[in-house]
């Protein structure tokens, strides 16, 4: 239960970052704290005491296959984390293009300038 | 490996503590350097939860994101920007943070939902089950990815096609240029 707690601690740290930061680059690093606490979260989820990784092998019995943690958040979890990658790619040519425009990194004055 | 709270609970401070020196810290370097280090404690914690595939990619994809968030701060010679606070925000993360624990005492309280350690394996253990006679995949993850959820990642393959022609469109260097821009320059 713990685990779950210091997960949302560290979604809540995220989502501070994201509101009260004026800098877009702080916006963007809270947003990737949220993404690594939805995805610890995700995988605390599919944890199972005394798991072991669902890879079959040549030795593996049928006893060992009730020890295999959830491979379902594992499966769904590993493309969030490339999408992750391609929307932290798009937010950072985002921000260089408005520092190009309005050479600031600074919310308040992007918004100030309007056009 | 049978008790792995003491190491999950040793990186989980850590990468709440590299996080809160992520976003308090002045200099953006060290805060994207930072960010990564949250990033690596992450990829290990997914290592001692039995996930090796999620691993691995965790640490290539944060490879790559240190590099993406550099070259995003560091070429850009205005590095230090001041950051201020808005009491309105702070107080409306506090808020959400109540309204988090509250909906989340709820739940975790509630008999229904599994405890840390004990997941509900109803869909997953037909996965477990059937999955090397169906699919003849002896990794559980790739069949789940690639067979019985494939059109799960068609979809969020397309999610991934549209980021990256966004930022492909973005960053080009020969865009076409309005005629009123033109007049105006």
């Amino acid at each position: 239960m713990t685990v779950y707690f210091m997960c949302a601690v560290l979604l809540m740290m995220g989502l501070y970052c994201l509101v009260a930061k004026k800098n877009i680059v702080k916006k963007i690093i809270g947003i990737v704290i949220m993404e690594y606490a939805v995805n610890l979260y995700l995988i605390t989820i599919g944890y199972k005491k005394g798991g072991v990784a669902p890879i079959i092998e040549k030795t593996t019995s049928p006893e060992l296959l009730e020890r295999f943690v959830d491979p379902l958040p594992q499966a769904l979890v590993l493309t969030s984390i490339v999408i992750g990658l391609g929307t932290l790619a798009l937010m950072v040519s985002l921000v260089i293009r408005l520092y190009e425009k309005h050479g600031t990194f600074d919310m308040s004055q992007i918004s100030k300038l309007r056009g | 490996m049978e008790n792995i709270a003491p190491q999950l609970y040793t990186l989980l401070v850590f990468m709440v503590i590299g996080s809160i020196v992520a976003v308090e810290t002045k200099n953006l370097l060290s805060a994207v350097i930072s960010v990564s280090a949250v990033g690596f404690a992450l990829s290990v914690a997914f290592l001692f939860m039995g996930a090796p595939d999620i691993a691995i990619t965790q640490l290539v994809v944060e490879v790559l994101v240190l590099i993406i968030l550099i070259r995003g701060t560091i070429l850009l010679d205005n590095t230090a920007v001041e950051t201020h606070r808005d009491t309105l925000a702070v107080v409306a993360s506090l808020i959400f943070f109540g309204l988090l624990l509250g909906f989340g005492a709820m739940i975790f309280g509630s008999k229904g939902f599994p405890e840390f350690g004990e997941p509900l394996m109803r869909v997953s253990r037909v996965y477990v089950q059937t999955g090397l006679p169906a699919t003849h995949a002896a990794n559980i993850v790739t069949s789940v990815i690639l067979d019985f959820r494939a059109y799960d990642t068609l979809g969020e393959v397309t999610v991934l096609f549209t980021s990256v022609i966004g930022a492909l469109a973005l960053l080009r260097k020969d865009g076409k240029v309005r005629e009123e821009e033109v007049a105006s320059v």
